[in-house]
């Protein structure tokens, strides 16, 4: 049962993340970014099946709750209309295509075959809870969490900083 | 259908992660680039998130919280910054931004 929840959530993320960057019906950045809600959904689905489910939670409401606001508000406030169709330069994407193919199998073969990690696992216990997490983020990752919140203001700062509208 | 373990995890985290790659190579509009990003980012997370799991190392979660709030921080920083640039060149395609170029 759970095998062939990951199946259906690993083909709709793997879907819909190629309509995210390629979408054969419409080149309208909001279907895209539509697109990417769906992917992020359906990763938060892979990320209950890891029994991660406080990451579930925070995925879903970070990224498709303010990420994809985000994205969605800018590309109405810039008034995208469909993109134009420029003459893509076909040994460009034929390049392209070669180097994603080669990070590729360089990934997959690290992962299949030269690791002996995945042989000799025992079998998972770990439950991705809030409790257990917020433990861990409160003790041992204080310091990093406390440095994450400075980083949060300064983001904020200079977007702020940022989209005045003289910018000097 | 086999059991699904770690590998296969591993395998749609490559998978999307090429994908992402592929979109923010071929793709010339700096919000789907972003989107592209997005994905990339993501792909890491879902890696990071099986190994934690079948490891039963929670610190791979943490990381991914932390991964998580410093990619929404980089989207607002850059989406700032794409809206400055628009207000200035009215373009967000990436071909017509070429100032740097030599």
């Amino acid at each position: 049962m759970q095998d062939l929840f990951f199946y259906i959530f690993a083909a709709l993320t793997l879907v819909c993340g190629f309509l995210v960057i390629a979408n054969p019906f419409s080149r309208n950045p909001v279907t895209s970014a539509m697109f990417l809600v769906l992917t992020i959904i359906s990763m938060a689905g892979l990320f209950v099946l890891l029994h991660a489910f406080f990451l579930a939670a925070v995925q879903v409401l970070v990224y498709a709750g303010a990420v994809i606001v985000l994205f969605l508000f800018v590309i109405m406030l810039l008034d995208l209309k469909e993109e134009e169709r420029r003459k893509i330069k076909l040994l460009g994407l034929v390049a392209g295509l070669l180097a994603v193919l080669a990070v590729l199998a360089i990934v997959l073969k690290t992962y299949l075959l030269d690791s002996h990690i995945a042989t000799n696992l025992p079998p998972p216990t770990l439950e991705g809870g809030t409790a257990p997490l917020g433990k861990l983020l409160f003790t041992h990752f204080l310091l990093p969490f406390e440095i994450l919140s400075v980083l949060l203001l300064v983001a904020m700062v200079g977007v702020i900083l940022l989209s005045k509208k003289d910018l000097r | 259908m086999i059991k699904v373990g770690l590998e296969h995890y591993l395998v749609v985290s490559a998978l999307l992660f090429s994908l992402g790659l592929l979109g923010v190579i071929a793709r010339r509009n700096l919000l789907i680039i972003y989107m592209a990003l997005e994905l990339m980012l993501n792909a890491g997370n879902l890696a990071l998130v099986a190994f934690s799991r079948y490891t039963n190392n929670a610190n791979g979660q943490v990381l991914v919280f932390f991964i998580i709030t410093v990619a929404a921080a980089e989207v607002a920083v850059g989406l700032a910054l794409i809206v400055a640039l628009y207000r200035k060149r009215k373009t967000t395609h990436v071909e017509d931004l070429t100032t740097l170029k030599l």
